[in-house]
C-alpha cells in the first residue's frame, strides 16, 4: 500500500551537532508506528522537522493525503497542519488559561471559516458554524473522556487529562497523520492502559495513522505495528516489535543507556 | 527567620539612606553659602524604608506560601457575593443601572464635568481598542498614541484644507489608521518576539516628531485650532447642547466598542487570538496562520484608535502634538494591564479610574506618576490578572449531543461507537 507520510534522508544540524541524520521513515494508512530511542536521540527534533517548527537541513518530507502528494519542506507549521498533520507536544503546550472546550475549539480553526464580519454581525452562517464547532468539540472531549470538565481551565486538569486534551485538540484539526510525542509520560499505569485503547480507538474512528514517540516499552511493544529505533540522530533499526526486541543493535543501545543511568 | 527579616529590612533602609543622601540630606543655601545637613530627614527616610521593607517581605512570604495578603472575607460573605453575581437581577440590573446613570449624567452635571466624562470615555474606547492586540492576542504595542494621532490629524487636516465634516472624517480617520497599522505590522508580525513593541515605540516617536517638524502642513507645535464639533444635521446648537450631544455620541461609541470587542472575543478569531497569547507555537501547530491573525487584530486595533482620534479632535476642537506623547501610550497600556488582559469590564473600570481619579484628586496630582508606577508594580506582582479577571463564557452544548454522554459518565470511556466527530 502507498504510504501516507514519507520521510527521505531527513537531517537536521544544530551547528556541529547532527541531531537527526539521514533518517528514512514511512507510514502506511491505518498504521501505528513507534519511534523509540534513548534520551537525546533526536526524536523530538525529527517531529519538529516534519511539522515545520524546524526547517530540515537536508532531506524531504512528503505527505500523500486526499489523493495528492505534497512536499512539506519549507512549509509553515500552520500550513502543514492544514494539510493533515497534527501533533502533541512532549512538554504539554495547552492554552492554559482557556477552558478545556475552548482548547479543542481552537483546533477547529483551520477547518472553519467564519471571519471578522461574521463574528461582529452574528450572521446566521457564523452562528451555525460556531454551534457546530462547540458540539463537535464536545464530542471529541467525550471520546477522550473529558466532557465532564469541559468548562474547567486547562491548567486545572490533572497531568494525564492534559495529555488527553492535547490529543483531542490535535484531532480537531482532522489530521491524516497524528504525531504523539511521549503521550504516556507522567501517566500512572492505569491511565497508560487507557491511553493504549484510546489511541487504537482513535485510529479506527478517524481513519488515521499514528506516529508516536514513547519510552514506555510495554505500550510500544503491544500497540505498534512497526517500530523505528533512533540513536545519536540516526535510525539504527526498523521492524515489527518482534524483530526489534531481538535486534542486537537495539539491545546494545538500550543496555548501554541503562548502565549509564 | 525573624532575625533575617529584620536584617534584610535594615540593609534596605541603610542602602536607601546612602543612595538618597545627596538629594535628601544636603541642602545647599546659595545665598548664605553654607550647607544644611538635614539628618532628621535621612532618619525618617531610614525608618520609613525599614517599615516598608518589612511589610514588603511579609507580603512576598505570604505570596510564596500561597496565602492571601489581606485576610479572606468570611465564607458566608463570599458565598453570598457569588450568589449575588449570578442573580439575573444583578447580572442584568447592574449594567442597566450604570447605563441609566450614564444617560442621565449630562442632564444634571455641569459642562465641565460632562467634558471630563467625555475624555474618560474616549480613553475607554482607546483602551478597549488596544485590548484587542495586547489583552487578547498578547502582543505588546508601545506607541498606540500614534494611531490615535493619525485619526485625529486626519480629521484636523481634512477639515483645515478641504472642509470635510466630522461624519465624513470618522471612517476616513479609521481607514488612515488601519493603513498605518497594516504597513507597520506587515514586516514585523511574521517574526516571533517583541518586535512589534519596538517598532510601534519608534513609530510613536516618528509620528510625533513629524507632526512637530512639518509645521507648514500640520501647524507644528501650534497645532490646528477651530476644528468643528460634531454636527447634527447642520443644526445650530449652543455650547451646552453640543457638549451634551458629543457626550451621547461618545457614549454610543463606547457601547458599540463594548459590543464589538465582546463579540470578537468570543468568536473563532477571538479564540485564535487568545490561543496565540497563551502559546504561539501550539497555536501555529493548530493550523492557525499567526501572522495573518496578528495582522488582523493589529489593524482592527489601529482602526479603533483612528476612530477615537477623530472623536478626540472634534471634542477638543484643537490639536497639537503634545496630546500624543509616549506618556499617553503608556497610560492607555496601563489601563489594559491594570484592568485585566482581555477583560472588558476591567479595562473600562481601569480607564475610568485612571482618568477620573487625577481629575478629582487634585491634591495627588503631584505624586500622580509616582503612585501610578507603584500601583503598576504591585499589580504585576500580586494580581497579574488585573482588577477584574477576564470572564469565561458559558458554552451551550446542543441537547442531543450532550445527552448521549450521560449514561456512561461513571465508566469513563464513553464508547467509541458514539463519536460525534466522525
Ligand atoms: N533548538 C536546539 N538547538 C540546539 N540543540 C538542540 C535543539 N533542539 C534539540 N537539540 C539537541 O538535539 C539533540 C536531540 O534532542 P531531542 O529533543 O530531539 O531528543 P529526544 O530524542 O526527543 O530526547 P528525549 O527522549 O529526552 O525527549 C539533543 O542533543 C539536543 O540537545
Ligand atoms: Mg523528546
Amino acid at each position: 500500500m502507498n504510504p501516507v507520510l514519507e520521510v527521505k534522508k531527513l537531517s537536521r544540524y544544530f551547528g556541529g551537532l547532527k541531531a537527526v541524520s539521514e533518517v528514512d521513515l514511512s507510514i502506511a494508512p491505518n498504521e501505528i508506528v513507534a519511534l523509540i530511542g534513548p534520551n537525546g536521540a533526536g526524536k523530538t527534533t525529527f517531529f519538529n522537522c516534519i511539522t515545520g517548527i524546524y526547517e530540515p537541513s537536508e532531506g524531504e518530507v512528503l505527505l500523500h493525503a486526499n489523493g495528492t502528494t505534497t512536499s512539506l519542506n519549507g512549509k509553515k507549521p500552520h500550513a502543514i497542519t492544514a494539510l493533515g498533520l497534527a501533533r502533541t507536544f512532549q512538554n504539554i503546550r495547552l492554552f492554559q488559561e482557556m477552558t478545556v472546550l475552548e482548547n479543542v475549539m481552537v483546533g477547529f480553526h483551520c477547518r472553519t471559516s467564519a471571519g471578522i464580519m461574521g463574528a461582529l454581525l452574528h450572521t446566521p452562517a457564523a452562528l451555525r458554524e460556531e454551534q457546530e464547532t462547540i458540539d463537535q468539540a464536545y464530542g471529541l472531549l467525550r471520546s477522550v473522556n473529558l466532557h465532564n470538565s469541559y468548562a474547567a481551565k486547562a491548567r486545572n486538569l490533572p497531568y494525564g487529562a492534559q495529555r488527553r486534551l492535547e490529543i483531542a485538540r490535535a484531532l480537531a484539526t482532522s489530521p491524516a497523520v497524528l504525531l504523539l510525542d511521549e503521550p504516556a509520560a507522567g501517566m500512572n499505569p492505569f491511565e497508560t492502559r487507557e491511553l493504549e485503547t484510546l489511541v487504537q480507538r482513535i485510529r479506527e474512528a478517524h481513519k488515521l495513522c499514528v506516529l508516536l514517540i514513547e519510552h514506555d516499552m510495554n505500550i510500544v511493544m503491544s500497540m505498534s505495528d512497526r517500530i523505528y529505533v533512533m540513536e545519536y540522530g540516526s535510525c539504527i533499526a526498523e521492524g515489527t516489535p518482534m524483530e526489534i526486541r531481538h535486534n542486537p543493535k537495539v539491545i546494545k543501545a538500550y543496555l548501554g543507556e541503562e548502565s549509564h543511568a | 527567620m525573624f532575625k533575617t527579616r529584620i536584617i534584610k529590612a535594615l540593609l534596605a533602609a541603610l542602602w536607601f539612606m546612602v543612595l538618597t543622601f545627596p538629594i535628601v540630606g544636603i541642602q545647599v543655601n546659595t545665598t548664605a553659602r553654607n550647607i544644611n545637613w538635614r539628618w532628621d530627614r535621612i532618619a525618617s527616610m531610614g525608618i520609613g524604608i525599614f517599615v516598608l521593607a518589612l511589610l514588603w517581605n511579609w507580603c512576598f512570604e505570604r505570596k510564596a506560601l500561597g496565602l492571601p495578603i489581606i485576610k479572606k472575607l468570611p465564607d458566608s460573605f463570599h458565598y453570598s457575593f457569588n450568589e449575588l453575581q449570578n442573580r439575573p437581577l444583578f447580572k442584568k440590573g447592574l449594567p442597566i443601572a450604570i447605563l441609566a446613570a450614564m444617560l442621565l449624567m449630562p442632564l444634571v452635571s455641569s459642562i465641565y464635568q460632562t467634558n471630563i466624562m467625555i475624555s474618560a470615555m474616549v480613553y475607554v474606547i482607546l483602551a478597549l481598542g488596544l485590548n484587542i492586540i495586547v489583552g487578547l492576542a498578547g502582543q505588546l504595542v508601545l506607541g498606540y498614541a500614534a494611531f490615535y494621532a493619525v485619526g485625529a490629524y486626519t480629521y484636523g487636516l481634512l477639515y483645515h484644507y478641504f472642509g470635510l465634516t466630522f461624519w465624513a472624517c470618522l471612517p476616513l480617520g479609521g481607514l488612515a489608521a488601519v493603513i498605518a497599522g497594516f504597513l507597520l505590522g506587515l514586516p514585523v508580525l511574521g517574526l516571533r518576539g517583541d518586535y512589534l513593541a519596538i517598532v510601534t515605540l519608534g513609530f510613536g516617536e516618528i509620528v510625533r516628531l513629524l507632526l512637530l517638524s512639518q509645521g507648514d502642513i500640520t501647524g507644528g507645535p501650534r497645532g490646528i485650532s477651530n476644528i468643528p464639533r460634531p454636527s447634527f444635521f447642520g443644526m445650530k446648537m449652543t455650547l451646552d447642547q453640543v457638549t451634551n450631544y458629543t457626550y451621547y455620541l461618545v457614549l454610543a461609541g463606547v457601547l458599540i466598542t463594548i459590543l464589538v470587542i465582546s463579540r470578537l472575543k468570543n468568536s473563532r478569531i477571538g479564540l485564535a487570538l487568545q490561543a496565540l497569547r497563551e502559546d504561539e507555537i501550539a497555536c501555529e501547530a493548530m493550523g492557525i496562520n499567526t501572522t495573518r491573525i496578528k495582522l488582523t487584530a493589529f489593524m482592527l486595533c489601529s482602526c479603533w484608535a483612528g476612530f477615537a482620534g477623530v472623536i478626540f479632535a472634534a471634542k477638543t476642537t484643537y490639536l497639537n502634538p503634545a496630546s500624543f506623547t509616549f506618556m499617553d501610550s503608556a497610560m492607555i497600556l496601563s489601563m489594559v494591564v491594570l484592568g485585566g488582559m482581555g477583560s472588558i469590564s476591567g479595562v473600562v473600570l481601569a480607564a475610568m479610574l485612571l482618568i477620573l481619579a487625577p481629575e478629582y484628586l487634585r491634591a495627588f496630582s503631584e505624586y500622580r506618576m509616582l503612585l501610578f508606577g507603584a500601583v503598576m508594580v504591585l499589580m504585576m506582582i500580586f494580581r497579574p490578572q488585573g482588577i477584574i479577571a477576564g470572564a469565561h463564557r458559558d458554552y451551550h452544548i446542543s441537547e442531543n449531543i450532550r445527552e448521549k454522554a450521560s449514561p456512561e459518565d461513571e465508566e469513563g470511556n464513553a464508547d467509541s461507537a458514539e463519536r460525534a466527530s466522525a
